[in-house]
């Protein structure tokens, strides 16, 4: 097994592109160690992309916030103006394992490891992240709902990888926020996940919202008609429920040990409106 | 292909070691550094028995590859104590009968060491949160976030 750790993106795109067997990139390792050590993938090669400097950053940019894949949650948790802009983004980073997960998991290898429960993911689409993916034939831009197709399926073609994510500007009285469900207090993988970001006017009514659900699905879900139940709505009552029934809508989970299709179903509404309100409290005070 | 050449700072003291890519860190210090005080519980991050610090931040050195960890600094529980005088930590976890079998108490000492040096004094909510990585079957512990609490309280001292 061949190990390599370039300091460019086009370093690590070479070697990618160039790979005849099985080639992963190595982020935090807290998907991908636990797989080998499994037998679940036996690569030739590893490409290792934490000595590439924009994958390791967090700044700001055209007044939003340009996130490197390899960011380890610890560090967004430690980015005081990076947590005000974007708490949901941040405290959905943070429920991916343990304090040491923490100090290696990342948002890139959240979303590449290819799970319909990935905590982060939820969150970033609804934040409206924008995925940078660097390929043999230069960068594209791709919203981050659109990279997972299905579970362990990525839109990424051979030999790209993902650099970095945009989140963007953040206008006046906006927040987000992410709430999920899991049998126990702490580690534990989402059997539903609920990510809300939303705008206010200045009267206070919803001016823009963005909902996305985890674990109900093959992939990680927009659900544009939640958005649209909200929008216009200071978020009473009548809206909580449209909000509740347009989740509830738009789940399509499967039934195992960790929920059935009609509790995974019920948890998504509550929590989608949970997410909102949180959210919602959020940006009147921000 | 032929084994990495690494060089790395483990406890203050630089070393050098050779290591398959499929080799972790807790394969490299337990095999091959000898430095076996760091267990492997689970092997997949679950356990936290293997914690050691990677550049001040706590990992599970079964997570990590040994040849991942070229120029970088490593604390394991074997740089603790100082010569003969355990540190406030191990002190306290012997007073307050903090472990029985022992397994798991390197990953707790690494572990609260890091903590306390972030939070000098954490809350019970922030030990418990904070330890949630590490497993013990034998003491329930009560006893680890008493002898942790105990421990900030004596270094706050100073």
């Amino acid at each position: 097994m061949r190990y390599e750790a370039p300091e460019s993106v086009e370093g690590a795109v070479a070697l990618l592109s160039a790979a005849t067997g099985e080639a992963r990139v190595l982020a935090g390792g807290t998907d991908l160690l636990v797989q080998m050590r499994a037998d679940v993938v036996d690569p030739e090669l590893i490409v290792d992309i934490k000595k590439i400097a924009e994958t390791r950053a967090v700044r700001e940019e055209k007044g939003g916030w340009r996130i490197g894949a390899a960011v380890t949650g610890a560090e967004l948790k430690e980015h005081a103006k990076l947590k005000r802009a974007w708490p949901g983004v941040v405290e959905a980073a943070n429920l991916i394992g343990s304090t040491q997960v923490q100090g290696r998991a990342t948002l890139g290898g959240n979303l590449c490891n290819g799970s319909p429960a990935a905590d982060s993911v939820p969150a970033l689409i609804a934040a409206g992240a924008v995925a940078t993916l660097a390929g043999p034939q230069g960068r594209r831009d791709l919203p981050v709902e659109d990279v997972m197709l299905g579970p362990r399926k990525l839109a990424l073609k051979k030999g790209e990888i993902v650099v970095s994510f945009l989140l963007p500007p953040r206008p006046p009285r906006s927040s987000d926020a992410y709430l999920r469900f899991i049998p126990r207090t702490e580690m534990d993988i989402a059997v539903v996940g609920a990510g809300v970001s939303l705008t206010l006017d200045g009267a206070g009514t919803i001016s823009a919202a963005r909902v996305s659900l985890g674990a109900v699905a093959a992939r990680v879900l927009l659900v544009q008609e939640a958005a649209q139940a909200i929008v216009g709505s200071r978020l009473d009552a009548p809206a909580q429920r449209r909000l509740e029934a347009a989740a509830r809508a738009a789940c399509r989970p499967i039934d195992d040990k960790r929920g059935t299709v009609e509790f995974r179903t019920d948890v998504a509404a509550v929590l989608t409106r949970r997410a909102a309100l949180i959210a919602l409290d959020r940006a009147r005070t921000s | 292909m032929a084994k990495h050449h690494i060089e790395a700072i483990v406890n203050g003291d630089a070393v050098e070691f050779l290591c398959e890519t499929e080799e972790t860190l807790l394969d490299v210090l337990r095999d091959t550094l000898n430095l076996t005080g760091s267990k492997e519980g689970c092997a997949s991050g679950d356990c936290g028995a293997c914690s050691v610090t990677l550049d001040e931040r706590l990992v599970c050195s079964c997570l990590v590859l040994g040849c991942e960890v070229g120029g970088r600094r490593i604390e394991t529980i074997e740089g603790m104590a100082k010569g003969e005088t355990l540190h406030p930590l191990q002190q306290r976890f012997l007073e307050h009968a903090a472990l029985q079998c022992g397994i798991c108490t390197p990953g707790f000492l690494v572990a609260s060491k890091a903590l306390l040096e972030r939070t000098p004094e954490p809350s019970e909510h922030e030990i418990r949160f904070w330890l949630a990585g590490n497993l013990c079957r034998c003491t329930g512990y009560d006893k680890i976030v008493s002898a942790v609490k105990d421990a900030a309280a004596t270094m706050r001292k100073g």
